[in-house]
């Protein structure tokens, strides 16, 4: 099989171009810092990226835009119960993850229950979840638990310990949308979710599961965002809400749903982190680089389309 | 029956967070007041008409706060130092909203991740024009947004033109009904003779000249700009359009429900201050109005439907 | 045939049109001329709607010849298609309707002219009607939006309509209102306008044309003035008259307890082969989709389905288009051989092997993409992953959609044999050769089953008599 013809090379190639470039101009110093920081900057953009993934491969109009405000409520409330206490961090995690499934659930309760379009639903209920955490918060910045901001900063083999969970995270997708019953009834759903409904899949089963799933990966980032950076920030993931969008369709997952392309997210997570730096050390400002990223996307977006209308 | 209901709705919602307002605080209920309650009202609206005319085409734009900082940004500058540069800048930003209209159409591509891409190229923009925040409105502008007409004060008056115009342009001419029927269905308008490609490139051209309007109604306002000053005004407008009983598809828009949106959202705000609700709680309370608004929408759907 | 003074708005000559393989017209030669109304008959995939298009020039010719009065546009020589589907933008008002169609509107005013124009339309034709042209299209009923359609078909709108196509214009009209239309045809005919009219109402054809035109397999089998009709004359017109074999249905078969029923009517035993029959559009497809969304959870999954559905418009309901034939039949029997949510691929695969053999999808690989495959084998691939699956009740929406013969013989052994086996099957079908097949059919007219035919009685004439109706509703 022609390896072009993988969706995921194209991000990979794209971050791997990018990289030697900003090598170019260090005559190849700092490689290996530059891939260090690329893996830990890139492993929270792509652990919020594969959940917006399955989202959008539920088909057209499904799209989570709760995730920065998950992701600060379950930052915030997670380190409000470890209260840099040592001995806390597994407490934490499981509190993070448990805010984000309750996060979950109420956007697609929203959804569901009152036929909010999706986009209008998260949207509202990130309004909520923002206050939520504005209140626990007060403006505190409590310190992560010791051990859990040495594990989020230090590194096993060489790569950052997030890296090694957005990895295994990845693994674990890939794992469930390959081989997976649910994975296939995802996919199907997001091809044709009439279809799908009238092969037999439990489709509302199916949009559940993915709402919830994304706002757990979104408590899990927000988790480790706030471990590694030592603290929780109220904007912390204001960042994530494009990018989480922009990783997967540079990853070359299919907007139009139905198509998930794990390995490109993370590859798009890379290529994002060095565009970035990149030009900033060619000395670029944040101008020409937020212009460069945009036509990026819809450069994308437009092979994409084209593409399609060949097949 | 139901357009009827659509605007009902919004009116409702505007009239009963209004009442509560001057029950909460009735000096609320005086020129001086409405000005206060209802000061970023005007830049809201236009940029929810400009979301609007999107959604009408079945739609989305992601890009529309970036879109605004960088028109502020622009008029702050350009049209400050050196109006007919600036003034060309913002014609041109028109057009590129009707060629991406047109590419939109033409491509088959999702608006969605298209307008995603330019919220960054137009954020990228504005940061390059105003790396740190500054500018000045000019004179004729600053002078135009405080202008103390008789009667009511200029948030509501231009609230009140700002609907007028656009339910004159969708709703009652002939061009505007040819593009909600775009959106209600768009063979069928193709199959009567009309180029569809150039009407969505109205209707992006539309979105793009409302977009200006309401950055610089913003400088004017606020006096000076900076590249992320109107960033959510994306989600507000988005809000607003729905809150005004617009749908997401099906060309099912009122620019007069959309504006009274708008509005309804600037009350929220300083309606949740005189509650004298904690900060922490405003967003979400917000949120809540929010998802009550829609959730009654859907009351009033399922009764649209048994008549 | 036509008068020769009298000049015609359309001729066709020797018209044909195909789609790939299938010639859906093949050489049609009719002319209209003013004062002419032809009623159109012709069983389903006669060819009607593709002559429809080829009219109003939604589609050209692949062959032969169109001309209009005054040179090739049809909007130039006045020819307004009233279609079966609502054409209309359901958020707008009907004046605003009118709008859409009529560019040459003046800038002001014309929302009261336009108005006033639909309006007077609708009063000559519908007079009382009581419609409300000043709210939205979405707002009224399904008879009041094929009233202002139809309104909007016959208004002027800056020209003259001159040949009006009304494709099954009554389907939604109940009949007095229908009545009102056909009375304004004749008058709009006497007046010197024309008219092509489709109808599964016999008795309005009758009443309203002057001339039937009956088409099959895509050719004109008939053309005669309508006087020269007697109803069954035309019923058999429009049947086989080359004596095609019966479906032998074997008398011998028991059948177990009843398993579906409805409360339409619609009921099936074990094991038998219920099919539903009429013109297509009366409510079959719809019947179907209620009764399996009813016997299956959006929520729940087993691995003991009680019902799967083959879908016949392969593109709404049932291929999956961006996977592999592989994929697509193992859809339904994923949780077969799952241990721990992971589906076992061997399994499927084989299970694919298997019945690509069985079925004859053609293909070297069943790894390849779905839509590699003819739109026959795709929907091989759609019985595969229903017949796969141990549902006891099968449930199929025209489901032979371009299938070749040979494969249909196949099918058909393969539904008898699984049938023996107890597995119950509901079938709608648009080929009436296909209904005889069955051991009982439902009929439906206007969405509720207006024939239950069994044994001996499943033939081609009763089927279709009990499709058309042939007495005025009273």
């Amino acid at each position: 099989m022609n390896p072009l013809s993988k969706p995921w090379i194209w991000s990979w190639g794209a971050a791997a171009i990018v990289f030697f470039l900003t090598l170019a101009l260090t005559s190849g110093r700092g490689a290996g810092e530059l891939a260090y920081a690329a893996l830990s900057f890139g492993a929270f953009a792509a652990i919020v990226g594969l959940g917006q993934m399955l989202v959008i491969t539920l088909g057209p109009g499904n799209v989570d835009l709760s995730i920065p405000a998950s992701m600060t409520l379950s930052a915030t409330l997670a380190l409000k119960v470890m209260g840099s206490e040592p001995g806390t961090a597994f407490f934490g995690l499981f509190v993070a993850l448990a805010v984000g499934f309750g996060t979950g659930l109420a956007n697609y309760a929203l959804i569901f229950l009152l036929r909010l379009p999706p986009i209008i639903a998260t949207l509202a209920a990130s309004l909520i979840y923002q206050s939520i955490a504005i209140w626990s918060n007060r403006g505190l910045r409590i310190k992560p638990p010791p051990e859990l901001a040495d594990f989020a900063t230090g590194r096993m083999f060489g790569v950052p310990n997030v890296a090694w969970v957005g990895i295994a995270l990845a693994v674990a997708v890939w794992i469930v949308l390959e081989k997976s019953a649910w994975g296939r009834w995802l996919l199907a759903s997001g091809q044709n979710l009439r279809a799908a409904r009238l092969a037999g899949v439990p489709v509302e089963s199916v949009r559940a599961a993915t709402y919830i799933s994304v706002a757990t990966f979104a408590g899990l980032a927000g988790y480790l965002l706030a471990s590694f950076s030592g603290g929780a920030a109220l904007n912390m993931g204001a960042e994530y809400l494009l990018a989480s969008i922009a990783v997967v369709v540079i990853g070359g997952s299919s907007i139009a749903g139905g198509n998930s392309n794990v390995p490109g997210v993370w590859g798009a997570a890379l290529f994002m982190f060095l565009v970035v730096s990149m030009l900033n050390s060619y000395g670029a400002g944040a101008g020409v680089r937020n212009v460069l990223t945009g036509i990026i996307i819809i450069g994308i977006v437009i092979a994409a389309s084209t593409k399609r209308v060949r097949l | 029956m139901a357009s009827h209901y659509r605007i009902l709705l919004p009116i409702v919602s505007l009239a009963v967070l209004l009442g509560a307002t001057f029950y909460m605080q009735p000096r609320a209920m005086s020129y001086f007041g409405l000005n206060l309650l209802f000061n970023l009202a005007v830049p809201i609206a236009l940029a929810t008409i400009a979301q609007m005319m999107i959604i009408m085409v079945n739609d989305i734009d992601l890009s529309l706060g970036a879109f605004v900082s960088l028109v502020a940004c622009i008029t702050a500058t350009y049209l400050n130092d050196a109006p007919l540069l600036g003034l060309l800048m913002l014609v041109a930003l028109i057009v590129t909203y009707a060629v991406l209209g047109a590419v939109i159409h033409a491509l088959a591509l999702p608006a969605i991740v298209v307008t995603l891409g330019m919220s960054f190229v137009w954020g990228g923009l504005a940061l390059f024009i105003l790396p740190s925040p500054g500018g000045t409105s000019p004179n004729w502008l600053r002078s135009l947004m405080t202008i103390k007409p008789p009667i009511a004060p200029m948030a509501v008056v231009a609230s009140i033109v700002i609907a007028a115009a656009a339910h004159i342009l969708i709703i009652r001419s002939r061009v505007g009904t040819v593009l909600r029927g775009v959106g209600g269905n768009a063979r069928s308008v193709e199959r009567a003779g009309w180029s569809v490609i150039r009407l969505k490139a109205l209707a992006y051209g539309l979105a793009g000249l409302f977009g200006v309007l309401a950055g610089m109604a913003l400088v004017g306002l606020a006096t000076s700009a900076d590249a992320n000053i109107a960033l959510r005004y994306t989600l507000i407008s988005i809000a607003g359009v729905i809150l005004g009983g617009g749908e997401f598809v099906g060309g099912k828009i009122s620019p007069v429900g959309a504006v009274i949106g708008a509005l309804t959202l600037t009350l929220a705000a300083s309606f949740l201050n005189f509650l004298r609700l904690s900060p922490d709680w405003q967003i979400g309370a917000q949120g809540t109005i929010l998802i009550l608004v829609l959730a009654a929408r859907l009351i009033f759907r399922r009764k649209g439907l048994e008549v | 045939m036509n008068e020769n003074e009298i000049v015609p708005i359309v001729a066709l000559t020797k018209a044909k049109k195909h789609f790939g393989a299938v010639r859906a017209l093949d050489g049609i030669s009719i002319s209209v001329g003013s004062g002419d109304c032809i009623g159109l008959v012709g069983h389903n995939g006669a060819g009607k709607s593709t002559l429809v298009n080829l009219i109003n020039g939604g589609l050209s010719p692949t062959e032969g010849r169109i001309e209009f009065a005054n040179g090739t546009d049809p909007h130039a020589a006045g020819v307004r298609s009233v279609f079966q589907e609502l054409s209309l933008c359901p958020n707008l008002t009907a004046a605003e309707n009118l709008l859409v169609s009529h560019k040459a509107a003046a800038p002001f005013g014309w929302r009261k002219r336009l108005g006033k124009e639909v309006l007077a339309s609708l009063d000559s034709i519908f007079p009382g009607h009581g419609v409300r042209v000043d709210v939205e299209i979405d707002t009224l009923s399904i008879a009041e939006r094929q009233m202002v359609e139809i309104a909007i078909g016959f208004a002027p709108r800056g020209s003259e309509a001159r040949l009006v196509i009304l494709d099954e214009p009554t389907s939604s009209l109940d009949a007095g209102i229908a009545q009102q239309l056909l009375a304004h045809i004749r008058q709009f005919c006497a007046d010197g306008g024309a008219v092509i009219f489709i109808s599964h109402m016999l008795a309005e054809v009758f009443s309203v044309a002057n001339r039937i035109v009956v088409l099959k397999d895509g050719k004109v089998v008939a053309e005669k003035p309508t006087a020269a009709f007697s109803r069954q004359g035309l019923v058999d017109a429009m049947g086989h008259v080359t004596g095609e074999t019966e479906g032998g249905a074997d008398l011998e078969r028991k059948f177990g307890p009843v398993v579906v029923q409805t409360n339409q009517g619609l009921s099936a035993r074990q094991g038998e082969i219920v099919g539903l029959s009429g013109l297509a559009g009366h409510g079959q497809a719809a019947a179907l989709a209620r009764l399996y969304l009813s016997r299956s959870s959006a929520w729940r999954s087993g691995k003991n389905p009680e019902v799967v559905f083959v879908a016949g418009d392969r593109q709404r309901d049932g291929i999956l288009p961006l996977w592999s034939i592989l994929r697509n039949v193992s859809i339904s029997i994923l949780q077969q051989g799952a241990r721990w949510g992971l589906v076992d691929a061997k399994r499927d695969a084989s299970v694919a092997e298997d019945w690509k053999h069985r079925i004859g999808i053609r293909t070297d690989d069943v790894r390849n993409p779905v839509l590699s495959l003819s739109g026959g084998n795709q929907q091989k691939v759609l019985f595969s992953r229903a017949l796969a699956s141990p549902a006891p009740i099968v449930v199929m929406d025209d489901p032979m959609r371009g299938v070749d013969i040979g494969t249909k013989q196949d099918v058909y052994a393969m539904l008898r044999n699984e049938a023996q086996k107890g597995r119950t099957f509901l079938w709608y079908s648009t080929e009436t050769e296909e209904v005889c097949q069955c051991d009982r059919v439902f009929v439906f007219r206007d969405g509720e089953i207006s024939a239950e035919l069994t044994g001996a009685e499943i033939t081609e004439e009763r089927i279709l008599e009990a499709s058309f109706q042939m007495q005025e509703a009273s």
